[in-house]
């Protein structure tokens, strides 16, 4: 079954039509990778798959694992085993991320109509999921996000996406913000959740990042559309000549 | 110790309905109605008390008769009809003094039981004392026994009145004089019962000490009153928390609380105070107008305010720390949610007087629906105390566009040395915040609750590990429906 299918997708924020008309189609396994101009609506697209409200869909479908998507709400979605790593983490002050992980992953268990986690599993899986991203171990007493430097909140979100193990994955430019050895260990974290029946969307602006995720599709996301889709050469030659060279105008997003 | 998990599972159970809201159905002796000479005597003779405190009762009426309820409060109510209350109400079971577990009417004992306090359990189990206050009396103190061994004193203020003169005639009153206010001096005027708590010279209280205070009868109010002496090094945490039926009439409590903190001596005193808030439309609810006061007389003597204040349709409360002895340390650390109607007028005073005396303050106003929520607080320097800090901080925290969260705070410094710091934030849970915790799987309760939890740490860490559990469920059920 086809993981996620979205068909002549429009969205709309405040009034503004920022989707018209995109279609996507995601197989289980896949990898796909979404690059395109600032502000051509590749954040909207994600928060679009996730529910977030004030992303107002007025046309088109999103079914996902042969499911309308559109009519579960946001943490419904999660349930379902979706996961958005976000472009800017949120702080959330006094929760630490021990606290916020545990609820989430209790929730999503209650979702799937699973007990909570034992206590002593839960640590034992935080610990040694925040050691293969090698994050301290101080930082999972911290409040969520709160005065972490963004590369720091880039691998938060890679830790939250190891204990959560979603699916699904949408990556909105993980990779920003990170130094060189930063952008290794989370990449290693992407590829470890790779698996015939897990699919990724990474939303990326560089090509680096594919270096070590190698996609099987990359799109071009412009106009509220996808121009282009081909194999990881595009992301190459996207590097080397722009969006000027597809003959798309930056400044027209 | 944070136990979202439970504020969960709590919220689901009783999906925004106060759950305290049943009436025991029990038989009741009470006085007439109203309020005059006849009816403080009536009080006094029920609780056998000495003739001094007969005298001390009448004399505040007197006083009481003179006075003009204030409204300085930002508070907007129907003042209550004084001669429509009954003063004293007391289970016909509980006439004599407050005895063992064995021979308490099992009805009451249920009552507790549906509260969530077992006593039985938290006999064997917890190692909290309790003392039982239903209505107008104290119907049970546990572990008493216990206690005498190590020469602490936990018993019904209407026994000490009887057991304990020289201590009664000593303290009451003596932080919290009886005609200080409007409420407190109606308070000494008609007060029915409360606890009582002495610990000796360098005793360390073994066990935490609570009292758990339940308002049963309609039309009654309720006027208790607590005194706590910490003797020269001595310590002692001690809780209290409280319910009330669900009425669609507004019922007072009025009460006064009286700590004294002799040298090196600490109290903790922590409050989850619950009670009935009124439905959504903002009819019925408790009217809860309190004075608390701590007088650290010792040097270095300390005393820790800690309140999580979620019910009450109003609530007038402003628990102080005079400062004394020198070197002595008053602290306040207070959550107070309001959603609905509900209105909310709390602060502290923190009032130094001797040198190097310290305080901080924190304080956290959550407000939800058309609720308001207003910290007053006092900080004044008198002009012997030398080298004086205090911290300030004040943290609001809206849901909604229709509530509102108001800081008043005041200074008086008169003395050059002292430092004082005030720190205030107004913030809103956010969009961002609330996709942010959906999007990993949480509800939108579960949501508000989790964020609602964090923004209050600082004061829950404070809290007794028991109550913190409690307390937490109670944020989350408090707030349920205030988003979405
Ligand atoms: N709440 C909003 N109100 C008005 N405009 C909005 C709002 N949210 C997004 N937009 C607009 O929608 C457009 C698409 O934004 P989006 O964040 O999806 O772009 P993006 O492709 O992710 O860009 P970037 O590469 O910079 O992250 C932008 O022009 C943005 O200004
Ligand atoms: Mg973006």
């Amino acid at each position: 079954m086809t993981m996620l299918e979205i068909k002549n997708l429009h969205v709309e924020v405040a009034g503004q039509k920022i989707l018209k008309g995109l279609n996507l189609t995601i197989n289980p396994g896949e990898v796909h990778a979404i690059m395109g101009p600032n502000g051509a609506g590749k954040s909207t697209l994600a928060y679009a798959i996730c529910g977030k409200e004030g992303y107002e869909i007025t046309e088109g479908s999103v079914t996902f694992k042969g499911k309308n998507f559109l009519e579960l709400t946001a943490n419904e979605r999660a349930g379902e085993g979706v996961f958005l790593g976000f472009q800017y983490p949120v702080e959330i002050p006094g929760v630490s991320n021990m606290n916020f992980l545990k609820a989430a992953i209790n929730s999503l268990r209650k979702y799937r109509g699973e007990d909570d986690m034992a206590a002593v599993d839960f640590l034992k899986l935080i610990r040694a999921k925040a050691e293969e991203l090698e994050m301290k171990p101080e930082m999972l007493k911290r409040a969520v996000n709160v005065g972490f430097s963004g590369g720091e909140k880039k691998r938060n979100e890679m830790v939250q996406m190891a204990m959560l193990e979603p699916i699904f994955s949408v990556l909105d430019e993980t990779d920003s913000g990170l130094d060189i050895d930063a952008l290794r260990i989370v990449a290693d974290g992407i590829n470890r959740m790779r698996s015939p029946e897990k699919s990724i969307l990474v939303i990326t602006h560089y090509q680096r990042l594919l270096d070590y995720v190698v996609p099987d599709f990359v799109h071009v996301l412009a106009n509220g559309k996808i121009v282009k889709t081909g194999d990881k050469s595009l992301a190459l030659e996207l590097e080397k000549n722009g969006y000027a060279g597809l003959g798309i105008d930056e400044n027209a997003a | 110790m944070v136990s979202t998990l439970e504020t969960r599972q709590t919220v689901e159970e009783v999906s925004g309905d106060y759950k305290y809201g049943f009436v025991t159905d029990i038989e009741m002796v009470k006085a007439p109605k109203g309020l005059n000479e006849d009816v403080i005597k009536f009080i006094s003779a029920k609780k056998k008390e000495p003739e001094w405190l007969l005298e001390w009762r009448l004399k505040a009426y007197k006083k009481w008769l003179t006075m003009e309820e204030p409204d300085w409060p930002m508070l907007d109510y129907k003042k209550p009809d004084f001669q429509d209350i009954y003063y004293y109400a007391a289970p016909k079971s509980a006439d004599d003094r407050p005895k063992s577990l064995d021979e308490v009417d099992p009805e009451l004992l249920k009552t507790y039981e549906k509260l969530g306090i077992s006593l039985q359990e938290q006999e064997v189990l917890s190692g909290v004392a309790v003392d039982i206050v239903f209505d107008s009396v104290s119907v049970a103190t546990t572990f008493r026994e216990a206690l005498k061994k190590r020469g602490v004193i936990f018993c019904s203020i209407s026994e000490a009145a009887q057991d304990y003169p020289e201590l009664m005639k000593k303290y009451l009153g003596s932080v919290v004089p009886a005609a200080d206010n409007f409420y407190a001096t109606l308070n000494s005027a008609v007060f029915t019962d409360g606890t009582f708590v002495y610990i000796p010279k360098g005793v360390r209280c073994p066990m935490e000490l609570s009292t758990y205070f339940r308002i049963n009868e309609a039309n009654t109010g309720q006027f208790e009153r607590t005194l706590i002496i910490a003797d020269e090094g001595s310590y002692v945490s001690y809780l209290e928390g409280c319910t009330a039926p669900m009425r669609d009439e507004n019922q007072l409590h009025a009460a006064v609380v009286e700590l004294i903190i002799l040298d090196d001596a600490e109290i903790k005193y922590s409050t989850v105070q619950n009670w009935y808030p009124g439905n959504k439309d903002g009819v019925g609810g408790i009217f809860n107008f309190v004075t608390k006061r701590a007088a650290c007389r010792g040097k270095n003597s300390k005393v820790s305010w800690t309140q999580v204040e979620t019910g009450s349709a109003i609530t007038w409360k402003y628990p102080s720390c005079l400062l004394i002895g020198d070197g002595s340390v008053g602290e306040f650390y207070s959550v107070a949610i309001t959603n609905n109607y509900q209105q909310a007028d709390t602060g502290t005073k923190m009032i130094h007087i001797g040198k190097n005396t310290s305080s901080t303050i924190i304080s956290k106003g959550i407000s939800a629906g058309k609720a308001q929520n207003i910290y007053r607080g006092l900080v004044k320097v008198m002009p012997n105390a030398e080298n004086t800090r205090n911290f300030t901080q004040c943290d609001s925290l809206l849901i909604g566009d229709e509530c509102g969260a108001h800081t008043v705070p005041y200074i008086e410094a008169k003395n050059p040395t002292a430092q004082l710091e005030h720190e205030a934030t107004t913030s809103k849970i956010s969009e961002e915040q609330l996709f942010y915790c959906l999007q990993r799987g949480l509800d939108v309760e579960e949501a508000v609750s989790l964020i609602v939890n964090g923004f209050c740490k600082e004061v829950m860490m404070q809290l007794p590990m028991e109550f913190a559990v409690e307390a937490q469920k109670l944020l989350g059920i408090s707030l349920e429906g205030s988003v979405g």
